[in-house]
Protein backbone atom coordinates (compact mmCIF):
# COMPACT_ATOMS: atom_id res chain seq x y z
CA UNK A 1 0.00 0.00 0.00
CA UNK A 2 2.83 2.23 1.22
CA UNK A 3 4.63 1.70 -2.40
CA UNK A 4 1.10 1.73 -4.27
CA UNK A 5 0.99 5.88 -3.10
CA UNK A 6 4.31 7.28 -2.30
CA UNK A 7 6.39 5.35 -5.10
CA UNK A 8 3.88 7.51 -7.70
CA UNK A 9 4.07 10.56 -5.89
CA UNK A 10 7.77 10.47 -5.56
CA UNK A 11 8.00 10.07 -9.60
CA UNK A 12 6.03 12.83 -10.02
CA UNK A 13 7.95 14.87 -7.81
CA UNK A 14 11.03 13.90 -9.77
CA UNK A 15 9.55 14.32 -13.01
CA UNK A 16 8.37 18.30 -11.64
CA UNK A 17 12.10 18.44 -10.51
CA UNK A 18 14.17 17.84 -13.44
CA UNK A 19 11.39 19.68 -15.59
CA UNK A 20 12.43 22.89 -13.45
CA UNK A 21 16.11 22.28 -13.64
CA UNK A 22 15.95 21.85 -17.30
CA UNK A 23 14.23 25.42 -17.87
CA UNK A 24 16.42 27.04 -15.06
CA UNK A 25 19.89 25.60 -16.84
CA UNK A 26 18.56 26.63 -20.35
CA UNK A 27 17.36 29.72 -18.68
CA UNK A 28 14.44 29.92 -20.95
CA UNK A 29 11.78 32.44 -20.66
CA UNK A 30 8.41 31.40 -19.78
CA UNK A 31 6.72 32.01 -23.24
CA UNK A 32 9.27 29.03 -24.37
CA UNK A 33 8.70 27.17 -21.88
CA UNK A 34 6.81 27.23 -18.02
CA UNK A 35 8.39 25.91 -15.47
CA UNK A 36 6.34 23.94 -12.91
CA UNK A 37 7.05 26.89 -10.15
CA UNK A 38 4.82 29.08 -12.89
CA UNK A 39 2.14 27.02 -12.71
CA UNK A 40 0.68 27.56 -9.16
CA UNK A 41 -0.02 31.52 -9.43
CA UNK A 42 -1.45 30.25 -13.03
CA UNK A 43 -3.98 27.99 -11.66
CA UNK A 44 -4.87 30.36 -8.77
CA UNK A 45 -5.04 33.18 -10.54
CA UNK A 46 -8.07 31.42 -13.21
CA UNK A 47 -9.10 28.64 -10.32
CA UNK A 48 -12.83 29.49 -10.94
CA UNK A 49 -12.53 29.10 -14.64
CA UNK A 50 -10.47 25.96 -13.82
CA UNK A 51 -13.02 24.57 -12.20
CA UNK A 52 -15.98 25.27 -14.50
CA UNK A 53 -14.44 24.54 -17.58
CA UNK A 54 -12.57 21.47 -16.32
CA UNK A 55 -16.31 20.35 -14.95
CA UNK A 56 -17.21 21.10 -18.47
CA UNK A 57 -14.66 18.68 -20.34
CA UNK A 58 -14.99 16.32 -17.91
CA UNK A 59 -18.55 15.54 -17.91
CA UNK A 60 -18.50 15.75 -21.90
CA UNK A 61 -15.74 13.37 -21.60
CA UNK A 62 -17.29 10.82 -19.51
CA UNK A 63 -20.70 10.90 -21.29
CA UNK A 64 -19.06 10.49 -24.69
CA UNK A 65 -17.04 7.22 -23.23
CA UNK A 66 -20.38 5.82 -21.32
CA UNK A 67 -21.97 5.76 -25.43
CA UNK A 68 -18.59 4.60 -26.92
CA UNK A 69 -19.02 1.84 -23.95
CA UNK A 70 -22.66 1.05 -25.36
CA UNK A 71 -22.41 1.32 -28.85
CA UNK A 72 -19.09 -0.27 -28.87
CA UNK A 73 -20.25 -3.55 -27.02
CA UNK A 74 -23.03 -3.31 -29.32
CA UNK A 75 -21.17 -3.69 -31.92
CA UNK A 76 -18.08 -5.98 -30.50
CA UNK A 77 -21.46 -8.54 -29.43
CA UNK A 78 -22.17 -8.07 -33.48
CA UNK A 79 -19.08 -8.88 -34.77
CA UNK A 80 -18.16 -11.34 -32.00
CA UNK A 81 -21.25 -13.69 -32.81
CA UNK A 82 -21.75 -13.45 -36.48
CA UNK A 83 -18.98 -14.34 -39.08
CA UNK A 84 -20.56 -12.33 -41.97
CA UNK A 85 -20.86 -9.15 -39.76
CA UNK A 86 -17.67 -9.48 -38.84
CA UNK A 87 -16.53 -9.26 -42.16
CA UNK A 88 -19.37 -6.68 -43.24
CA UNK A 89 -18.33 -4.34 -40.95
CA UNK A 90 -14.25 -4.87 -40.14
CA UNK A 91 -12.81 -2.80 -43.58
CA UNK A 92 -15.61 -0.17 -42.47
CA UNK A 93 -14.53 0.12 -38.73
CA UNK A 94 -10.57 0.06 -39.61
CA UNK A 95 -11.29 3.03 -42.61
CA UNK A 96 -13.43 5.32 -40.26
CA UNK A 97 -10.68 4.79 -37.49
CA UNK A 98 -8.15 5.33 -39.89
CA UNK A 99 -9.27 8.96 -40.77
CA UNK A 100 -7.90 11.33 -38.52
CA UNK A 101 -10.34 12.84 -36.25
CA UNK A 102 -9.02 16.57 -36.11
CA UNK A 103 -10.45 16.41 -39.79
CA UNK A 104 -13.52 15.62 -38.94
CA UNK A 105 -13.91 18.93 -36.13
CA UNK A 106 -15.23 21.40 -39.19
CA UNK A 107 -17.75 18.79 -40.48
CA UNK A 108 -19.46 17.44 -37.34
CA UNK A 109 -19.67 21.33 -36.37
CA UNK A 110 -21.43 22.49 -40.03
CA UNK A 111 -23.47 19.40 -39.69
CA UNK A 112 -25.32 20.40 -36.26
CA UNK A 113 -24.05 23.46 -36.35
CA UNK A 114 -24.31 25.44 -32.82
CA UNK A 115 -24.98 22.45 -30.66
CA UNK A 116 -21.14 22.32 -28.62
CA UNK A 117 -22.54 20.11 -26.42
CA UNK A 118 -23.63 17.52 -28.34
CA UNK A 119 -20.21 17.81 -31.29
CA UNK A 120 -17.94 17.33 -28.15
CA UNK A 121 -19.41 14.57 -26.47
CA UNK A 122 -19.72 13.28 -30.36
CA UNK A 123 -16.38 13.24 -30.95
CA UNK A 124 -15.22 12.04 -27.66
CA UNK A 125 -17.62 9.08 -28.38
CA UNK A 126 -16.20 8.70 -32.36
CA UNK A 127 -12.34 8.62 -31.31
CA UNK A 128 -13.20 5.99 -28.44
CA UNK A 129 -15.58 3.47 -29.44
CA UNK A 130 -12.94 1.39 -31.96
CA UNK A 131 -10.77 -0.81 -29.02
CA UNK A 132 -14.05 -1.32 -27.11
CA UNK A 133 -15.92 -2.59 -30.32
CA UNK A 134 -12.72 -4.89 -31.63
CA UNK A 135 -11.87 -6.48 -28.47
CA UNK A 136 -15.42 -7.36 -27.17
CA UNK A 137 -15.35 -8.76 -30.30
CA UNK A 138 -12.10 -10.70 -30.74
CA UNK A 139 -13.04 -11.74 -27.02
CA UNK A 140 -16.52 -13.08 -28.13
CA UNK A 141 -14.93 -14.76 -31.22
CA UNK A 142 -12.15 -16.48 -30.01
CA UNK A 143 -14.05 -17.96 -27.07
CA UNK A 144 -13.25 -21.60 -27.13
CA UNK A 145 -16.82 -24.12 -28.24
CA UNK A 146 -15.42 -26.26 -25.18
CA UNK A 147 -16.92 -23.39 -23.08
CA UNK A 148 -19.88 -23.38 -24.67
CA UNK A 149 -20.35 -26.76 -25.24
CA UNK A 150 -20.35 -27.46 -21.47
CA UNK A 151 -23.70 -25.06 -21.12
CA UNK A 152 -25.18 -25.90 -24.52
CA UNK A 153 -24.98 -29.36 -24.02
CA UNK A 154 -27.51 -29.25 -20.94
CA UNK A 155 -29.68 -27.29 -23.29
CA UNK A 156 -28.86 -24.05 -22.48
CA UNK A 157 -29.93 -20.66 -24.13
CA UNK A 158 -27.67 -18.98 -26.00
CA UNK A 159 -28.32 -15.94 -23.81
CA UNK A 160 -27.22 -17.90 -21.05
CA UNK A 161 -24.45 -18.65 -22.20
CA UNK A 162 -23.33 -14.97 -23.15
CA UNK A 163 -24.59 -14.10 -19.53
CA UNK A 164 -22.54 -16.78 -17.98
CA UNK A 165 -19.22 -17.41 -19.70
CA UNK A 166 -19.25 -14.81 -22.67
CA UNK A 167 -19.53 -12.23 -21.06
CA UNK A 168 -17.75 -12.64 -17.68
CA UNK A 169 -14.62 -14.29 -19.82
CA UNK A 170 -14.62 -11.03 -22.58
CA UNK A 171 -14.35 -8.56 -19.17
CA UNK A 172 -10.62 -8.32 -18.89
CA UNK A 173 -10.22 -7.11 -22.33
CA UNK A 174 -12.88 -5.08 -22.06
CA UNK A 175 -11.44 -2.77 -19.44
CA UNK A 176 -8.06 -3.24 -21.45
CA UNK A 177 -9.46 -1.64 -24.03
CA UNK A 178 -11.42 1.06 -21.73
CA UNK A 179 -8.42 1.94 -20.41
CA UNK A 180 -7.51 2.89 -23.84
CA UNK A 181 -10.49 4.50 -24.64
CA UNK A 182 -10.70 6.65 -21.70
CA UNK A 183 -7.65 8.68 -22.35
CA UNK A 184 -8.64 8.74 -26.11
CA UNK A 185 -12.23 10.33 -25.45
CA UNK A 186 -10.20 13.09 -23.49
CA UNK A 187 -8.60 13.69 -27.49
CA UNK A 188 -11.52 13.71 -28.74
CA UNK A 189 -13.23 16.32 -26.31
CA UNK A 190 -10.68 18.53 -26.32
CA UNK A 191 -9.93 18.62 -30.15
CA UNK A 192 -13.16 20.24 -30.38
CA UNK A 193 -12.73 22.74 -27.70
CA UNK A 194 -9.39 23.75 -29.16
CA UNK A 195 -10.47 23.58 -33.13
CA UNK A 196 -13.69 24.69 -32.73
CA UNK A 197 -13.87 26.75 -29.39
CA UNK A 198 -17.18 27.78 -28.12
CA UNK A 199 -15.65 29.54 -25.10
CA UNK A 200 -16.62 25.98 -23.03
CA UNK A 201 -13.84 23.22 -21.70
CA UNK A 202 -10.41 23.13 -21.07
CA UNK A 203 -9.87 23.53 -24.49
CA UNK A 204 -10.71 26.99 -25.07
CA UNK A 205 -9.31 27.84 -21.85
CA UNK A 206 -5.96 26.76 -23.48
CA UNK A 207 -6.72 29.02 -26.27
CA UNK A 208 -7.46 32.05 -24.69
CA UNK A 209 -4.01 31.42 -22.94
CA UNK A 210 -2.53 31.02 -26.55
CA UNK A 211 -4.67 34.38 -27.46
CA UNK A 212 -3.40 35.93 -24.93
CA UNK A 213 0.21 35.27 -25.10
CA UNK A 214 -0.49 33.62 -21.06
CA UNK A 215 2.13 30.66 -21.65
CA UNK A 216 1.93 29.52 -17.70
CA UNK A 217 -1.93 29.47 -18.43
CA UNK A 218 -1.64 27.28 -20.90
CA UNK A 219 1.09 24.77 -19.47
CA UNK A 220 -1.62 24.64 -16.59
CA UNK A 221 -4.23 23.63 -19.08
CA UNK A 222 -1.61 20.85 -19.67
CA UNK A 223 -1.43 19.93 -16.79
CA UNK A 224 -5.10 19.96 -15.54
CA UNK A 225 -5.82 17.59 -18.55
CA UNK A 226 -2.98 15.34 -17.59
CA UNK A 227 -4.81 15.36 -14.11
CA UNK A 228 -8.17 14.08 -15.14
CA UNK A 229 -6.87 11.69 -17.48
CA UNK A 230 -5.61 9.59 -14.45
CA UNK A 231 -8.58 10.39 -12.48
CA UNK A 232 -10.59 8.91 -15.42
CA UNK A 233 -8.18 5.77 -15.76
CA UNK A 234 -7.87 4.77 -12.11
CA UNK A 235 -11.81 5.10 -12.23
CA UNK A 236 -11.40 2.27 -14.69
CA UNK A 237 -8.91 0.67 -13.03
CA UNK A 238 -11.55 0.80 -9.91
CA UNK A 239 -14.08 -0.81 -11.51
CA UNK A 240 -11.98 -3.31 -13.44
CA UNK A 241 -10.96 -4.71 -9.69
CA UNK A 242 -14.77 -4.91 -8.79
CA UNK A 243 -15.78 -6.64 -12.17
CA UNK A 244 -12.84 -8.14 -13.57
CA UNK A 245 -10.80 -8.64 -10.16
CA UNK A 246 -10.58 -12.42 -10.97
CA UNK A 247 -8.01 -11.99 -13.87
CA UNK A 248 -5.52 -10.18 -11.80
CA UNK A 249 -2.91 -12.81 -10.92
CA UNK A 250 -1.20 -12.55 -7.16
CA UNK A 251 2.62 -11.40 -7.52
CA UNK A 252 4.86 -14.25 -5.97
CA UNK B 1 -32.63 -58.57 -24.86
CA UNK B 2 -30.78 -55.89 -23.02
CA UNK B 3 -31.93 -53.00 -23.59
CA UNK B 4 -29.00 -50.40 -24.22
CA UNK B 5 -28.68 -47.01 -23.17
CA UNK B 6 -26.93 -45.39 -25.86
CA UNK B 7 -27.87 -46.75 -29.93
CA UNK B 8 -25.41 -45.60 -32.75
CA UNK B 9 -26.92 -47.43 -35.89
CA UNK B 10 -25.02 -46.53 -39.28
CA UNK B 11 -24.04 -43.46 -38.88
CA UNK B 12 -22.41 -41.06 -41.38
CA UNK B 13 -21.37 -37.40 -41.78
CA UNK B 14 -19.79 -35.40 -43.38
CA UNK B 15 -18.56 -31.98 -42.74
CA UNK B 16 -18.50 -29.11 -45.39
CA UNK B 17 -14.88 -27.40 -46.46
CA UNK B 18 -13.81 -25.93 -49.04
CA UNK B 19 -12.86 -28.18 -50.78
CA UNK B 20 -15.81 -29.97 -50.80
CA UNK B 21 -17.67 -32.29 -47.97
CA UNK B 22 -15.39 -34.05 -46.15
CA UNK B 23 -16.75 -37.52 -44.71
CA UNK B 24 -15.97 -38.24 -40.79
CA UNK B 25 -18.21 -41.46 -40.01
CA UNK B 26 -19.41 -43.58 -42.74
CA UNK B 27 -20.83 -46.27 -40.65
CA UNK B 28 -20.31 -45.56 -37.10
CA UNK B 29 -22.43 -48.55 -35.01
CA UNK B 30 -21.72 -48.51 -31.24
CA UNK B 31 -24.14 -49.80 -28.35
CA UNK B 32 -23.64 -49.13 -24.67
CA UNK B 33 -25.77 -51.09 -22.25
CA UNK B 34 -27.24 -49.10 -18.93
CA UNK B 35 -24.69 -48.35 -16.44
CA UNK B 36 -21.99 -50.07 -18.77
CA UNK B 37 -18.50 -48.07 -20.03
CA UNK B 38 -17.22 -47.87 -23.38
CA UNK B 39 -14.48 -46.84 -24.70
CA UNK B 40 -13.87 -45.84 -28.32
CA UNK B 41 -10.05 -45.65 -29.51
CA UNK B 42 -8.87 -44.85 -32.87
CA UNK B 43 -6.34 -43.14 -35.22
CA UNK B 44 -5.85 -39.43 -34.87
CA UNK B 45 -8.62 -37.35 -36.59
CA UNK B 46 -10.30 -40.41 -37.63
CA UNK B 47 -13.47 -38.27 -35.93
CA UNK B 48 -14.06 -39.62 -32.33
CA UNK B 49 -14.91 -36.00 -31.47
CA UNK B 50 -17.64 -35.77 -33.29
CA UNK B 51 -19.53 -39.21 -32.30
CA UNK B 52 -18.99 -36.90 -28.52
CA UNK B 53 -21.07 -34.03 -30.43
CA UNK B 54 -23.66 -36.48 -31.81
CA UNK B 55 -24.62 -38.40 -28.54
CA UNK B 56 -24.82 -34.53 -26.83
CA UNK B 57 -26.92 -33.85 -29.61
CA UNK B 58 -24.70 -30.84 -30.56
CA UNK B 59 -24.99 -32.14 -34.14
CA UNK B 60 -27.10 -34.41 -36.48
CA UNK B 61 -25.73 -36.64 -38.45
CA UNK B 62 -26.12 -36.58 -42.07
CA UNK B 63 -27.36 -40.36 -41.98
CA UNK B 64 -28.30 -42.91 -39.25
CA UNK B 65 -29.75 -42.59 -36.13
CA UNK B 66 -28.25 -41.67 -32.75
CA UNK B 67 -30.65 -43.40 -29.70
CA UNK B 68 -30.50 -42.61 -25.89
CA UNK B 69 -32.78 -44.71 -23.06
CA UNK B 70 -35.07 -45.49 -26.50
CA UNK B 71 -35.57 -41.99 -27.52
CA UNK B 72 -33.97 -40.34 -30.28
CA UNK B 73 -31.65 -38.06 -30.02
CA UNK B 74 -32.81 -34.47 -31.67
CA UNK B 75 -30.75 -31.71 -29.64
CA UNK B 76 -29.08 -31.53 -26.29
CA UNK B 77 -30.42 -32.75 -23.10
CA UNK B 78 -30.36 -31.94 -19.49
CA UNK B 79 -29.57 -35.60 -19.02
CA UNK B 80 -25.87 -35.55 -20.59
CA UNK B 81 -22.72 -34.54 -18.82
CA UNK B 82 -19.25 -33.68 -20.81
CA UNK B 83 -16.00 -33.57 -20.26
CA UNK B 84 -12.90 -32.83 -22.15
CA UNK B 85 -9.14 -32.77 -21.97
CA UNK B 86 -9.34 -29.05 -21.02
CA UNK B 87 -11.19 -28.85 -17.75
CA UNK B 88 -12.71 -25.44 -19.13
CA UNK B 89 -13.19 -24.09 -15.83
CA UNK B 90 -14.56 -20.66 -15.40
CA UNK B 91 -11.75 -19.10 -13.90
CA UNK B 92 -13.82 -16.10 -12.20
CA UNK B 93 -15.52 -18.46 -10.45
CA UNK B 94 -14.27 -20.18 -7.17
CA UNK B 95 -14.04 -24.24 -7.82
CA UNK B 96 -17.56 -24.97 -5.92
CA UNK B 97 -19.29 -22.40 -7.95
CA UNK B 98 -17.73 -23.93 -11.12
CA UNK B 99 -18.89 -27.65 -10.18
CA UNK B 100 -22.52 -26.43 -9.62
CA UNK B 101 -23.07 -24.63 -12.85
CA UNK B 102 -24.91 -27.22 -14.53
CA UNK B 103 -27.64 -27.20 -11.58
CA UNK B 104 -28.06 -23.58 -12.27
CA UNK B 105 -29.18 -24.48 -15.89
CA UNK B 106 -30.87 -28.10 -15.19
CA UNK B 107 -32.07 -27.09 -12.03
CA UNK B 108 -33.21 -23.75 -11.62
CA UNK B 109 -35.28 -23.96 -8.60
CA UNK B 110 -33.01 -25.85 -6.48
CA UNK B 111 -31.48 -23.99 -3.22
CA UNK B 112 -28.10 -22.81 -3.34
CA UNK B 113 -27.32 -24.78 -0.06
CA UNK B 114 -28.78 -27.95 -1.83
CA UNK B 115 -26.81 -27.56 -4.78
CA UNK B 116 -23.48 -26.68 -2.21
CA UNK B 117 -24.23 -29.85 -1.05
CA UNK B 118 -24.12 -32.10 -3.89
CA UNK B 119 -21.14 -30.38 -5.11
CA UNK B 120 -19.40 -31.11 -1.99
CA UNK B 121 -20.39 -34.81 -1.92
CA UNK B 122 -18.99 -35.04 -5.31
CA UNK B 123 -15.69 -32.91 -4.65
CA UNK B 124 -15.15 -35.78 -1.58
CA UNK B 125 -15.25 -38.24 -3.59
CA UNK B 126 -12.35 -37.02 -5.75
CA UNK B 127 -10.84 -36.22 -3.06
CA UNK B 128 -11.12 -32.25 -3.52
CA UNK B 129 -12.11 -31.50 0.04
CA UNK B 130 -10.45 -28.02 1.45
CA UNK B 131 -10.23 -26.88 -1.97
CA UNK B 132 -13.54 -25.83 -2.39
CA UNK B 133 -13.29 -22.18 -2.25
CA UNK B 134 -9.57 -21.67 -4.49
CA UNK B 135 -9.86 -20.52 -8.03
CA UNK B 136 -9.21 -22.99 -10.81
CA UNK B 137 -5.63 -21.30 -11.44
CA UNK B 138 -4.60 -22.51 -8.07
CA UNK B 139 -4.82 -26.21 -8.38
CA UNK B 140 -3.13 -28.23 -10.43
CA UNK B 141 -3.85 -30.23 -14.22
CA UNK B 142 -4.97 -33.22 -12.35
CA UNK B 143 -6.91 -31.32 -9.89
CA UNK B 144 -8.63 -29.15 -11.97
CA UNK B 145 -9.76 -32.33 -14.27
CA UNK B 146 -11.19 -33.81 -10.94
CA UNK B 147 -13.12 -30.94 -10.44
CA UNK B 148 -14.27 -30.57 -13.94
CA UNK B 149 -15.06 -34.57 -13.68
CA UNK B 150 -17.71 -33.13 -10.86
CA UNK B 151 -19.18 -30.91 -12.88
CA UNK B 152 -19.69 -32.81 -15.50
CA UNK B 153 -21.47 -35.60 -12.54
CA UNK B 154 -23.26 -32.97 -10.64
CA UNK B 155 -26.60 -33.02 -12.26
CA UNK B 156 -26.63 -36.99 -11.89
CA UNK B 157 -26.54 -37.44 -15.63
CA UNK B 158 -27.44 -40.68 -17.32
CA UNK B 159 -24.78 -40.41 -19.72
CA UNK B 160 -21.11 -38.94 -19.24
CA UNK B 161 -19.37 -38.43 -22.22
CA UNK B 162 -15.64 -37.97 -22.16
CA UNK B 163 -13.37 -36.31 -24.81
CA UNK B 164 -9.51 -37.51 -23.92
CA UNK B 165 -10.13 -36.33 -20.47
CA UNK B 166 -6.84 -37.53 -19.37
CA UNK B 167 -4.56 -36.63 -22.02
CA UNK B 168 -2.86 -33.75 -21.02
CA UNK B 169 -1.66 -35.52 -17.73
CA UNK B 170 1.77 -37.25 -16.44
CA UNK B 171 1.31 -40.81 -16.07
CA UNK B 172 0.90 -40.83 -12.31
CA UNK B 173 -1.67 -38.48 -12.19
CA UNK B 174 -3.27 -40.08 -15.14
CA UNK B 175 -3.32 -43.53 -13.46
CA UNK B 176 -5.05 -41.86 -10.22
CA UNK B 177 -7.72 -40.32 -11.92
CA UNK B 178 -8.50 -43.87 -13.75
CA UNK B 179 -8.93 -45.18 -10.00
CA UNK B 180 -10.71 -41.95 -9.31
CA UNK B 181 -13.08 -42.52 -12.19
CA UNK B 182 -13.76 -46.08 -11.33
CA UNK B 183 -14.72 -45.12 -7.71
CA UNK B 184 -17.00 -42.74 -8.88
CA UNK B 185 -18.83 -45.48 -11.22
CA UNK B 186 -19.20 -47.69 -8.31
CA UNK B 187 -20.97 -44.46 -6.25
CA UNK B 188 -23.52 -43.07 -8.80
CA UNK B 189 -24.63 -45.24 -11.69
CA UNK B 190 -24.19 -43.61 -15.37
CA UNK B 191 -23.31 -44.69 -18.65
CA UNK B 192 -19.93 -43.53 -20.47
CA UNK B 193 -18.94 -42.84 -23.56
CA UNK B 194 -14.53 -42.19 -23.06
CA UNK B 195 -13.13 -40.76 -26.03
CA UNK B 196 -9.15 -42.47 -25.49
CA UNK B 197 -5.72 -42.55 -27.48
CA UNK B 198 -4.56 -44.50 -24.42
CA UNK B 199 -5.11 -48.42 -24.75
CA UNK B 200 -4.20 -48.99 -21.21
CA UNK B 201 -6.76 -47.00 -20.44
CA UNK B 202 -9.52 -48.00 -22.43
CA UNK B 203 -8.65 -51.85 -21.33
CA UNK B 204 -8.58 -50.44 -17.04
CA UNK B 205 -11.90 -48.11 -17.62
CA UNK B 206 -13.93 -50.07 -20.15
CA UNK B 207 -16.32 -52.83 -20.61
CA UNK B 208 -16.10 -53.03 -24.17
CA UNK B 209 -13.25 -51.59 -26.30
CA UNK B 210 -14.79 -49.69 -29.23
CA UNK B 211 -11.97 -49.40 -32.16
CA UNK B 212 -12.58 -46.73 -34.97
CA UNK B 213 -10.94 -47.28 -38.77
CA UNK B 214 -9.29 -43.82 -40.14
CA UNK B 215 -11.15 -41.36 -41.35
CA UNK B 216 -13.74 -42.00 -42.69
CA UNK B 217 -14.54 -43.75 -39.66
CA UNK B 218 -16.57 -47.08 -39.16
CA UNK B 219 -17.11 -49.34 -36.33
CA UNK B 220 -13.93 -51.42 -36.95
CA UNK B 221 -13.52 -53.81 -33.67
CA UNK B 222 -15.57 -54.47 -30.95
CA UNK B 223 -13.88 -55.86 -27.52
CA UNK B 224 -15.77 -56.87 -24.43
CA UNK B 225 -13.57 -56.70 -21.48
CA UNK B 226 -13.82 -59.57 -18.91
CA UNK B 227 -12.06 -58.03 -15.90
CA UNK B 228 -13.97 -57.71 -12.19
CA UNK B 229 -15.74 -54.15 -11.82
CA UNK B 230 -13.28 -53.59 -8.78
CA UNK B 231 -9.95 -53.66 -10.49
CA UNK B 232 -7.03 -52.26 -9.51
CA UNK B 233 -3.95 -50.97 -11.43
CA UNK B 234 -2.08 -54.73 -11.16
CA UNK B 235 -4.92 -56.19 -13.44
CA UNK B 236 -3.09 -54.03 -16.00
CA UNK B 237 0.30 -56.63 -15.43
CA UNK B 238 -1.40 -60.10 -15.96
CA UNK B 239 -1.43 -62.17 -18.87
CA UNK B 240 -5.06 -61.68 -20.17
CA UNK B 241 -4.27 -57.65 -20.15
CA UNK B 242 -1.33 -58.23 -22.01
CA UNK B 243 -2.78 -60.22 -24.36
CA UNK B 244 -6.18 -57.37 -25.12
CA UNK B 245 -3.82 -54.83 -25.61
CA UNK B 246 -2.01 -57.00 -27.76
CA UNK B 247 -4.82 -57.78 -30.05
CA UNK B 248 -5.86 -53.65 -29.56
CA UNK B 249 -2.52 -52.62 -30.86
CA UNK B 250 -2.66 -54.56 -34.05
CA UNK B 251 -6.44 -53.21 -34.35
CA UNK B 252 -5.02 -49.49 -34.31
CA UNK B 253 -2.86 -50.75 -37.03
CA UNK B 254 -5.33 -51.94 -39.32
CA UNK B 255 -7.15 -48.51 -38.94
CA UNK B 256 -4.12 -46.95 -39.38
CA UNK B 257 -3.97 -48.71 -42.84
CA UNK B 258 -0.88 -50.55 -41.77
CA UNK B 259 -0.48 -54.49 -42.54
CA UNK B 260 -0.23 -56.73 -39.65
CA UNK B 261 -0.49 -60.59 -39.01
CA UNK B 262 -3.71 -60.99 -36.94
CA UNK B 263 -3.54 -62.69 -33.74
Amino acid sequence: MLGKIVVPIVAVLVFLGLWEALVWVNNWPNYKMASPSDLPPAFWKYKELFLVMGWQTLWRTVVGLFIAVVVGTALGMVIGFSRIAREALYPLLIGFNAIPKATLVPVISLIFIGQHDFNTILMAFTISFFPIAVSVGIGLSTLEPEYRDILRALGATRFTIFRKIALPKTLPEFFGALKVAATLAFIGTNLVEIVSPHGRGLGALFKSGETNGDYPLMFAVLIALAFLGIILYYAVVFLERIFAGWAEREAT
Amino acid sequence: MIENLIEIKGVKHAYATASGPLPVLDGLDVSVPEGSFAAVVGPSGCGKSTLTRLVAGLMKPDEGEVWLHGERVRGPRKTVGMAFQNPVLLEWRTIIDNVILPLEIVAPRMSRADRIARAMELLEMVGLTGFENKRPSELSGGMRQRASLCRSLVHKPDVLIMDEPFGALDNFTREDLWQTMRDLRRAEPFTTILITHDLTESVFLGDQVIVLSGRPARTQYVMQVDLPDDRTLDVLYTPPVADMLHILRDQIKIAQGRDVEVH
